[in-house]
């Protein structure tokens, strides 16, 4: 085994470990098989386990979600792929009003084993249709469980976690980070869903962050202990189960909260988030709450406007240095 | 086990038919106790009933496997009975009563039964078509035969799951039927003053090169044909196939909706050619006994008299239901 493997890689090493475990699992969407993704994420898939175990479909994301959901409410674990998570807009009703609801509403009489994976995130100049972080309009949704890798390894576990759980997932996988590296998952290794990771210890201030924003602050919280700040970096890794265990215990250490996120401060998933810390956790605060997410704009196409949206390096570390000093 | 081959309705007895004609009485009389309990504020929210169209969800539940999928809209509660749901199952459920089909979460617009494959009714317009191919493609991987079914109505066919379900079906080759119930009005709008195409579904099918054929739903033994040929079809592997079945409904589209947009010469026909009575005829041509038809009127209407009674007996909805059932292990914890 390889000593690193890129994000890209261990999209398809995840779903392909679920697959020679349990014939159940199919996959199915738009250029996965003999194109192998357009984000090179099913790689070796088709070649592996055919064309009866992987389905390329038409641009139809309603008939490839709303298949999905009918194949896992009769005994099959789907995994969609939806190309880019902007496109989860296209088959909206799916995700909003059909997977989260019919065991509900059915009063327990059937479930729906699948995974929805799909491409999020900016960063990488494809415009304000293909660069969105959209973990809110899932998050908005009670019904679904929610979980946004930002490494390797994390990846490969949560696919596992994700594949064989009987609730519904949806997978986002960051476009920007396909081509990070980091070590290879050991065999059989599973991150239970709903449980956060802290990245780095420290003691003065807690930085929150989910997928891109985890190497934000890792790199965010580096710079800052060149400025005597010590900040502890915790990934969430899955929004629903939302860890909020883990945050409150950093901040009986820390005292001090910031959350970092991708998606638009209006509506982003920090909003929630912060607002249990102010219910629960307001004896812990020694200073208040922030957010940094992205601007309440469509995202731009150039490089030096995207920057100027979604917040950056420069703009944590900034943020973080005036709340220390409160 | 499961019949592999369904006799052609030329074959059925008078027994089968006599059942049929019962099947779709109790279906009858249980919409009128929807109505009637609706109008009297026994029945919260609202009711899309089917009276007028029983002979497309019994003709076509006859005509499959017990263990095939079938898949509804909001005006579902016929197929949800044809699938083997008491009507006090359903009443219970309209009732808001613990002894619900669904323990009341879900209500008139989602009956369920899915220990008989009916694998619920679903009020986004179009939304359960994916699913049925789901279905129908998870049944073809594990290499059952089963066939799944979708149900709806006329203006289903205007939307974009529609078109998207009859490609993606017909390009996997998957055994799926796609059964419009053409009631001629999309709610309260004439479906042909919003539809390019005199006949919404079966013209449609061509440009997805799928068969089509349409047929007088109403009546039962040809509904049922229909549906069998269908079946086979997809069972041998011959992918699928588009059914318009032309029928009516006899209450408006939902609530107490009076449809005074509906022509009364319209009406006149349509309630001329009654399911109910259709069947009447064909039982007759089979030397059924008038009588023999009465006492099968008269155990419906015994059962819909009790399901009314049982359901509103029942106890209401245990509050603590309201948290059961998001998550496969029966919670719903969002946060640690």
């Amino acid at each position: 085994m390889a000593d690193v493997i890129t994000y890209r890689d261990a999209v398809a090493e995840g779903i392909a470990r679920e697959m020679r475990r349990d014939p159940s699992v199919v996959c199915l969407g738009e250029d996965i098989g003999a194109a192998e993704g357009v984000f090179k994420t099913t790689v070796g898939l088709l070649k592996e386990f055919g064309p009866d175990r992987v389905w390329d479909t038409p641009i139809s994301e309603q008939a490839i979600v709303g298949a999905a959901m009918g194949a896992a409410m009769t005994g099959m674990r789907p995994v969609a792929e939806i190309m880019f998570s902007d496109f989860l807009a296209c088959c909206y009703d799916y995700i909003a009003n059909e997977i989260p609801k019919v065991r509900y509403m059915t009063g327990g009489q059937v479930t729906v084993p699948l995974v929805v994976r799909t491409a999020n995130g900016g960063g990488l100049g494809f415009g304000a249709q293909h660069s969105q972080a959209v973990e809110n309009w899932v998050f908005a949704v009670p019904g679904l469980k929610i979980a946004a890798p930002s490494t390797s390894d994390d990846v490969v576990g949560l696919m596992a976690a994700a594949i064989r759980s009987d609730d519904p997932v949806v997978f986002f996988e960051h476009k920007g980070l396909l081509a990070t590296k980091g070590p290879p998952a050991a065999e059989g290794h599973v991150v239970e869903l709903g449980r956060a990771r802290t990245m780095r210890d420290g003691d003065d201030v807690t930085l929150v962050a989910l997928a891109s924003t985890v190497p934000v602050a890792l790199d965010a919280a580096e710079r800052l202990a060149g400025e005597g700040v010590s900040a502890e970096v915790i990934d969430l890794r899955c929004l629903v189960p939302l860890d909020v265990a883990a945050v409150l215990a950093s901040l009986e250490k820390t005292s001090r909260l910031v959350v970092i996120e991708e998606n638009p401060y209006q509506g982003g998933w920090g909003g929630t988030l912060v607002s249990v810390v102010a219910d629960e956790g307001f004896d812990l605060l020694d200073a208040p709450i922030k957010r940094i997410a992205a601007a309440c704009v469509p995202l731009p196409f150039a490089d030096a406007l995207e920057a100027q949206v979604i917040p950056g390096v420069d703009a944590v570390t900034e943020r973080v240095l005036e709340l220390a000093a409160y | 086990m499961t019949e592999t081959t369904v006799r052609p309705a030329s074959e059925l007895d008078a027994h089968d038919v006599l059942a049929l004609y019962e099947q779709m009485q109790l279906i009858r009389r249980t919409e009128r106790a929807a109505h009637d309990l609706f109008m009297s504020g026994l029945v919260k929210g609202t009711t899309h009933l089917a009276a007028g169209q029983e002979a497309v969800a019994v003709g076509a539940s006859a005509a499959l496997r017990p263990d095939d999928y079938v898949f509804a809209t909001y005006r579902g509660h016929h197929h949800a009975m044809a699938r083997g749901a008491t009507p006090e199952e359903c009443l219970a459920e309209l009732m808001s009563r613990a002894t619900g089909l669904c323990r009341a979460k879900g209500g008139s617009m989602h009956l369920t039964k899915a220990s008989s494959g009916m694998l619920g009714s679903y009020a986004i317009v179009g939304s359960h078509l994916p699913m049925a191919v789901g279905a129908a493609w998870s049944a073809r991987l594990r290499g059952t035969e089963q066939v799944a079914v979708a149900f709806f109505g006329d203006g289903t066919t205007n939307i974009g799951a529609f078109h998207e379900s009859l490609n993606l079906a017909a390009v996997w080759r998957l055994p799926v039927l796609f059964v419009c119930e053409n009631n001629f009005y999309m709610e309260y709008t004439p479906i042909g003053a919003v539809t390019a195409v005199p006949h919404p579904a079966a013209d449609r099918a061509g440009a997805h090169a799928l068969p089509s054929e349409v047929i007088d739903g109403n009546d039962v033994l040809v509904v049922y044909d229909a549906v069998r040929r269908a079946a086979e079809r997809a069972r041998a592997g011959d992918g699928p196939t588009v059914i318009e079945a032309e029928t009516y409904r006899h209450f408006g589209h939902s609530r107490a909706d009076p449809a005074t947009y509906r022509p009364a010469d319209e009406v006149e026909r349509w309630l001329d050619h009654d399911p109910l009575d259709i069947a009447r005829d064909r039982l007759g041509a089979l030397n059924v006994s008038d009588d023999a038809v009465e006492q099968a009127d008269a155990r419906a209407r015994r059962v819909v008299d009790d399901a009314i009674e049982a359901a509103k007996n029942a106890p209401d909805a245990d509050p603590a239901e309201a948290f059961t059932d998001v998550w496969a292990d029966g919670g719903n914890a969002w946060r640690t």
